[in-house]
């Protein structure tokens, strides 16, 4: 089992999101998160999506989406150097000087900020790899977690490596 | 030419080359239909059931290679043609299917006769569009023929909203000659270094295996088979979707392989060194226990959908791209090889083919009273033997002793539900395919059970007149449901037994057909001769078959290739 991160350039027709959709869930492929959004062409939406899977499952998973009329162009990120980044928005119990101070550091140790500030509560932006938010709920342990929501993983190649028509 | 969104329809169907539409209509049709009013050069097929329309669509598309068209209505009339709209998916059919909408502005209040059509098809058809736009119709419409029938073929569902072919609104039409889609480009061509390493496998073979599928039938590349089976000299086996494409009758031709193959073709599979996939899937039915799939094989593997390469099965050489293209290069490359089969080994190999053959595995009572399924089929066969015959059938046990049993040297002649499985298939399969056909001779081989599923399309054949031939094998019984009760759940037949039929031959005479019974062996052929001798009228013929005869061989469920149960078994226990 490893995780893969594909990304597909689908016809921004309506009912391409449920198509994928509708495969995974069809076929019982795992699928830990999806995203997707139009790109610069408006004819064209990006989706990434991440899952986990055998080598012959995502070599299935990946002919399956290049099946679906409405996918143009496929690549799966993980097979060489990429950049993945997720964002995520975790509001916090912060009502006693000393939480405040605490959550302050941890957030700057992660590169997070906060962007929004009540008296009992922060807002912490923060953007990395699924790994990083992953470590820093945990360090966070559950006692100041009142909230979390996460984007689900976007990536692109490294250098000359892109997924264009 | 300004036409409303009911007329381009119409005239696009027309301008597509189509013959006939399979339908029913209802409100959100009522434009096209009043469209397709007092015309006729689209012949309109009104069925009993939309169910029927789709299968009958199918049997067309089958039989000719063609799309199968069909219009329904919104709501029931699309949920109905679902079944159908499966069955084709399952076994890459091409096939338009034509669903009414409620109009753009009500879609999604729940309006009267609203389903969504869209998110229903989804998973079992090729692609499928909503048109929202009279300016995008004869564009989609294009596309949904495009995609339905290249590549790996399959149905394609537009659901047209009722506003869309408002008769008050004209636009300008011309036919969409050309059809460009920058996200679907099917791979036809064979890859060079594939084609070459796919042709050294098989010339290095010392017990090789050839297995084909319904890709071959889709792919009109039954020539190219022949040659290349001939010019090889190797056994050839074929599914339940690729009889025909190879000739039954042909001394090279193990049979059909599978969970009811002969013993001959699945010893061979098991024992094979190199095996040649060409346009088959890999089915359960067809491998058995995977994990004992093939065990000492090579795998060569010709498919036009590289999603089904690997995906059961991993194969060793697999080459995507079209059946008849790919088995013309690789025809083309072995006779220009210097390397040539090991003659010596092949004459080993079909010795130990022959020992198998002399099991024969096909063998049951011939002297029995009791009319016995597979003597019907094998008179029907016989009767039958010009090549001008198609034979559809519904699921379950009559479908299997009639893939047993008919000898089918032609492709396109055998139309049944494979993949699916679909009961209710055989009678409106067999309308689509006398209607491509109307001088052919058409048999239904159907059961008590699967006929009951849309009998009530006997009313369509009489308003058409077409001339069926139905070959009810009547056990009692939905037999292949008996069966495994009896094999693996200690002969608890639980709700398998029918009660109450109806009395066939009074019902077909109600329809307006001739209706027979036939009860005992000696009758069979006679019956079989006047049915047949009844060019112009369908016949229901009614055999009342042994009860409790069961379909041999058989490798039971989670079974491998060569652990396959006999009829003298049963006779032994």
């Amino acid at each position: 089992m490893s995780r893969h991160i594909i990304s597909i350039l689908m016809e921004n027709e309506s009912g391409a999101l449920s198509r994928v959709a509708g495969l995974f869930s069809a076929r019982g492929y795992n699928i830990e998160s999806l995203t997707v959004a139009p790109t610069e062409d408006s004819s064209l939406s990006r989706m990434t999506i991440v899952t986990t899977g055998s080598e012959e499952i995502i070599e299935q998973i990946k002919k399956q989406l290049n099946k679906l009329i409405d996918v143009v162009k496929l690549i799966d990120l993980t097979e060489a150097g990429h950049i993945e980044r997720e964002l995520a928005l975790v509001k916090l119990r912060a009502s006693t000087a000393v939480d405040r101070d605490e959550l302050k550091r941890l957030a700057d140790i992660f590169r997070g900020h906060i962007v929004d500030v009540t008296p009992e509560s922060y807002v912490v932006e923060l953007t990395g790899t699924g790994e990083k938010i992953d470590g820093f709920l945990e360090a966070l342990g559950d006692r100041s977690v009142i909230e979390v929501v996460r984007s689900g993983s976007s990536g692109i190649g490294r250098g000359d490596r892109s997924l264009d028509l | 030419m300004e036409l409303s969104g009911g007329e381009i329809l119409i005239q696009f169907l027309k301008d597509e080359g189509v013959e006939y539409v399979f339908g029913y209509p209802g409100g959100s049709v009522l434009h096209i239909y009043d469209a397709l009013y007092g015309q006729d050069d689209l012949k309109h097929i009104l069925v009993r059931h939309e169910q029927a329309a789709t299968h009958a669509a199918d049997g067309y598309a089958r039989a000719t290679g063609k799309p199968g068209v069909v219009l329904v209505t919104s709501g029931p009339g699309a949920t109905n043609a679902v079944t159908g709209v499966a069955t084709a998916f399952m076994d890459s059919i091409p096939m338009v299917v034509i669903t009414g909408q409620v109009p753009t502005p009500v879609i999604g209040s729940d309006a009267f006769q609203e389903v969504d059509s869209i998110g229903i098809t989804r998973p079992c058809v090729k692609h499928n569009f909503l048109v929202k736009d009279i300016n995008k119709l004869a564009e989609t419409l294009k596309k949904a023929f495009y995609i339905a029938s290249t590549g790996r073929p399959g149905p394609v569902v537009v659901d047209i909203p009722k506003d869309v072919t408002d008769p008050m609104v004209k636009i300008p039409y011309s036919y969409p000659k050309k059809v460009e889609m920058r996200s679907y480009n099917p791979v036809m061509k064979g890859h060079s270094i594939q084609l070459k390493r796919a042709a050294d496998l098989i010339l290095s073979a010392k017990r090789p295996m050839i297995y084909s599928g319904g890709g071959v039938v889709l792919s009109n590349a039954s020539a190219e088979l022949r040659e290349f089976t001939r010019l090889l000299g190797y056994p050839i086996t074929q599914t339940l979707m690729g009889l025909g494409a190879y000739p039954a009758s042909d001394k090279q031709n193990v049979g059909m392989l599978g969970m009811h193959g002969t013993y001959e073709a699945n010893m061979a599979m098991h024992e094979c060194d190199v095996l040649i996939a060409i346009g088959a899937r890999f089915d359960d039915r067809v491998t058995g226990k995977l994990a004992e799939f093939c065990p000492t094989a090579r795998i060569v593997h010709i498919d036009i959908d590289p999603a089904s390469i690997s995906k059961n099965v991993k194969v060793d050489v697999p080459i995507v791209g079209d059946v008849k293209l790919v088995l013309e290069d690789l025809i083309k490359l072995l006779q220009e090889s210097s390397v040539k089969p090991d003659e010596s080994a092949k004459n080993k190999w079909w010795a130990q083919i022959d020992e198998w053959r002399g099991k024969q595995c096909l063998e049951y009572d011939r002297q029995s009273d009791v009319i016995k399924p597979q003597f019907v089929i094998e008179t029907l066969s016989k009767l039958t033997s010009n090549g001008d015959t198609y034979v559809t059938s519904d699921v379950g046990q009559h479908q299997m002793w009639a893939a047993q049993y008919f000898q089918f040297d032609e492709p396109r002649r055998w139309i049944n539900s494979g993949g699916l499985g679909t009961m209710g298939f055989g009678l409106p399969s067999a309308m689509g395919v006398q209607l491509a056909y109307p001088d052919a001779t058409v048999a239904c081989v159907t059961g008590e059970g699967s006929i009951q599923m849309c009998i009530q399309e006997m009313s369509t054949c009489k308003q058409y007149g077409l001339p069926i031939k139905i070959i009810n094998l009547n056990n009692r019984y939905l037999g292949m449901v008996r069966q495994w009760q009896e094999f693996s759940y200690e002969e608890r037949y639980s709700m398998s037994y029918m009660e109450a039929l109806p009395d066939f031959q009074k019902l077909t005479e109600a329809y307006g057909h001739v209706g027979m019974k036939i009860e005992k062996r000696s009758d069979v052929e006679g019956a079989l001769k006047e049915a047949l001798a009844l060019k112009d009228r369908l016949v229901f013929l009614d055999f009342i078959t042994d009860r409790k005869e069961n379909v041999y061989p058989m490798i039971e469920a989670g079974k491998a290739h060569h652990e396959m149960r006999m009829a003298a078994d049963r006779e032994l226990a």
